[in-house]
């Protein structure tokens, strides 16, 4: 009789529970994979596709599948692969590229015809413009990710790397001196 | 007017060099050769220019409009012409370029119309943009737009309005000449900045290290019938930074995440409350400013230094030593030394120090911290400056967070104390405009994401919609074709019965024609468009040709002789083959 109440005791217990885990993996579901938005967050979302992926967010997906390197995205420069291989517990691998400057495009509102094709070709809708309309490039929008170069059939975009000014002028690492030992004589 | 005072921790005592500057008063500098005036003077938005090279201008003339609201009007020091708007070198630790308006004084210093208002007559708001377009902005170093202060926070009553004569840098007099010859003009300036805000009690702090400034306040304030308070506070460094003479005179602690409206108390500067008064009172935008010209010279003196006055000039009127090698501006502590003796007084600038080695003997190396807690004790914001030295120098930039870098104002007094000669500072600078670039960096994705994605939706529609389209035209198209089919079957037979299942086939296989015959179409389409594309680029191509370099029309005699003796010569090196060799080849062609 007490070994079957025992049973019984317990049966409500895993009922109870069960129900309760149930309902908190409805009410608490994580939206999408937290492992392919941390490995975003990382990617700087230049949209080049210069990773040989249609952009950041396929190529975050198949690093968390684990199928391809994580050095092959050179706007992400070194700093990515090292802080892509600290969260995914991987090696760190020279670059599969050169590392560039940070770069924005620029037209030469002389020559663009008005063509709309960079419109069309830039990720990040940082080009505005209409059909037969100088174009121009909103600067701060721009990532650098030189898609609109190729499309352009008057070739009247060109890339210039970021220079330095007060606004983006950062303080440089302290250069600590160091002082020659004199010299001493050996006893 | 006994009051309790509070106290905030560490401190420094470094020695004071005031009394060189205080001998004489304070002087009217004369007009320089040139004035360079940067635009970007203020915290906020740069103003965009509003005059061209060539403009007449007179003095107080806007020459930059501001730029939002966190932004203050530029204004012309002088009557003149403006030679030019331009890059010019900054007084900025960068050494870096920014736009300047360059203007050639006339010598006759004509003020525009000035505009004295009624300030107690207008609106709140009114009296705040009156401000920014006078471009008043905090002359304690700070330069925030005065009127972006101006603002009683909504939820919290505003208890307290300290007033900042404090001046707590060593060799800086500029404040205390200003609150002994102009407390009135100072004292009115504290009245509008009350009647906006609506404190309940006014605080106007000053180290008892001044005591002929405070006793000249107190006349002033007397003489007004005001009810402020004028606090000497011990002299003790950093206590004339906002937020100690916050803590000393209230006792609230204002930490960096909140403005201090939101603890209901507000500070300004005596020298902003003078140039707000003067603005009302006399429609006169800030053109000048007192900075104090003191250091390795033989008179040190406070001078009225119009803005864009090159330092150098205004040093050589208080006649530097020879062994002057540079100029500091700013105090010793929290000051830099300028790149160029041609940069600009800027609405920044209290002080200019003439360096030498004799005044300043360089610092010995660096040597490692030994972690004794000099730093700690010394630091105004009880921070641990040590640990933030640490995470800074190992680039990790989380910690410094979490010791709260963000605090730390800079003041120096850590640099000061610590026995192995560390520049912390530095270091804390340098962590913080790495997480400020990081923040913008980490914005900037953000944004870019959010566009891409949205561009991949509107993409995804659009495709969707043009699909919709073509299947509702095609269906359009079957649907008035069987009809035509139909109608066309009824009359032909019209005894028997429409045979419904011949109709429908005709139909399908209409529809079927109509969609073959909307690809063609739309391949027509985008051949035309290939064909007015190769056009344009045949256009462009031809215009960028057709380009001819300027510089090689109307060329001297002598030029063009010079230039066939160089083909000749070329032509001999058998460096041309000689059908090139036309002396204006359009350089497009090369590049082509
Ligand atoms: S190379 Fe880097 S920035 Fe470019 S699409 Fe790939 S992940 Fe994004
Ligand atoms: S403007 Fe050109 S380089 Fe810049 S983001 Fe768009 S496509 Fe890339
Ligand atoms: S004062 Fe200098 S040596 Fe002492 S703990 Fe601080 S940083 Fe280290
Ligand atoms: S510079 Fe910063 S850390 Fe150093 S004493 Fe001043 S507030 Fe503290």
């Amino acid at each position: 009789m007490d070994i079957l109440l025992a049973i019984a005791i317990m049966a409500l217990g895993a009922v109870v529970l069960g129900a309760a885990l149930g309902f908190a993996s409805i009410k608490f579901k994580v939206e999408g994979d937290p492992l392919v938005e941390k490995i975003e967050a990382i990617l700087p979302q230049t949209q080049c596709g210069q990773c040989g992926f249609p952009g950041c967010k396929p190529y975050a997906e198949a690093i968390a599948k684990g199928d391809v390197d994580i050095n092959l995205c050179p706007p992400g420069g070194m700093e990515g692969v090292a802080k892509l291989a600290d969260l995914l517990g991987r090696e760190v691998k020279p670059l599969d590229a050169e590392e560039k400057p940070k770069q924005i495009a620029i037209i030469d509102e002389n020559t663009c015809i008005g063509c709309t094709l960079c419109i069309q070709a830039c990720p990040v809708d940082a080009i505005v413009g209409a059909a037969k309309q100088m174009h121009t490039i909103i600067t701060p929008l721009c990532t650098g990710c030189e898609l609109c170069l190729p499309p352009c059939p008057v070739e009247c975009i060109r890339m210039e790397a970021i220079t330095e000014n007060i606004d983006n002028w950062k303080w440089k690492y302290p250069v600590v001196e160091i002082k020659a030992a004199p010299l001493q004589k050996a006893a | 007017m006994l009051m309790n005072l509070f106290k905030f921790k560490g401190g420094v005592k470094p020695p004071t060099n005031k009394t060189q500057s205080l001998g004489l008063s304070i002087a009217q500098a004369p007009l320089p050769s040139k004035l360079v005036v940067p635009l970007h003077q203020s915290i906020g938005g740069t103003p965009r220019p509003v005059v061209q090279a060539g403009d007449k201008v007179l003095k107080g003339q806007l020459i930059g409009e501001a730029d939002g609201w966190i932004s203050a009007a530029v204004h012309a020091p002088t009557s003149g012409t403006v030679l030019e708007v331009a890059m010019h070198v900054q007084p900025h630790p960068s050494g870096l370029d920014a736009m300047c308006v360059v203007i050639e004084p006339d010598g006759k210093d004509e003020w525009i119309a000035r505009q004295p208002v009624d300030y107690q007559a207008l609106t709140p708001e009114q009296v705040r943009e009156g401000l920014q377009q006078a471009g008043v902005v905090g002359l304690g170093g700070a330069v925030f737009p005065t009127h972006g202060k101006l603002t009683a926070s909504k939820t919290v009553p505003m208890d307290e309005l300290v007033i900042n004569g404090a001046e707590c840098e060593p060799f800086i007099t500029c404040d205390d000449l200003l609150m002994r010859e102009r407390a009135e003009e100072v004292v009115r300036g504290i009245g509008v900045f009350r009647d906006l805000l609506q404190p309940k009690k006014v605080l106007i702090g000053i180290e008892d290290n001044k005591p002929e400034a405070a006793a000249a306040m107190r006349a002033a304030v007397d003489a007004l019938g005001e009810p402020f308070l004028v606090v000497q506070v011990p002299t003790l460094y950093p206590a004339g930074g906002a937020k100690q003479l916050i803590r000393v005179l209230t006792g609230k602690e204002v930490p960096a995440s909140k403005r201090s409206t939101d603890l209901g108390v507000q500070c300004f500067n005596v020298a902003t409350a003078y140039t707000a008064w003067r603005a009302i009172a006399h429609g006169e935008p800030v053109v000048s400013r007192l900075v104090t010209v003191t250091g390795n010279v033989g008179e040190p003196r406070n001078y009225e230094v119009l803005i864009g006055t090159p330092m150098g000039e205004l040093l050589q009127l208080a006649q530097p030593q020879p062994d002057t090698d540079g100029i500091v501006m700013g105090g010793p502590m929290m000051g830099f030394l300028v790149p160029d003796a041609k940069v600009p007084v800027v609405k920044a600038t209290n002080c200019l120090i003439a360096h030498s080695e004799r005044l300043f003997p360089p610092k010995a190396p660096e040597m490692p911290c030994i972690r004794c807690g000099a730093c700690a004790q010394a630091c105004p914001h009880e921070l641990q400056p040590f640990e933030m030295y640490w995470f800074s120098r190992a680039k990790n930039f989380g910690k410094t967070q979490e010791y709260h870098i963000f605090d730390c104002i800079e003041c120096g007094c850590c640099s000061f104390v610590c026995p192995s000669r560390i520049p912390l500072v530095q270091y804390f600078r340098f962590a913080k405009s790495e997480i400020w670039a990081r923040e913008r960096d980490k914005n900037a994705a953000e944004g870019a994401k959010a566009r891409f994605e949205f561009k991949q939706l509107r993409d995804e529609r659009e495709k969707a919609e043009k699909a919709e389209k073509l299947a509702k035209a095609a269906a359009a198209q079957a649907a008035k074709k069987a009809a035509e089919a139909a109608a066309a079957a009824a009359a032909e037979a019209s005894p028997t019965a429409p045979d419904s299942a011949a109709a429908a086939t005709q139909v399908q296989a209409s529809a079927a024609t109509v969609e073959a015959t909307a690809t063609p179409a739309v391949d027509a389409e985008k051949e035309a468009k290939k064909a007015a594309i190769a056009a344009a680029m045949a256009r462009a191509k031809a215009q960028r040709e057709a380009v001819q370099p300027k510089n090689t029309e109307q060329l001297s005699a002598v030029q063009q002789r010079e230039q066939a003796e160089i083909e000749a010569r070329r032509q001999a090196a058998h460096l041309t083959d000689p059908a090139q060799a036309e002396p204006a080849a359009p350089a497009s062609e090369k590049t082509d």
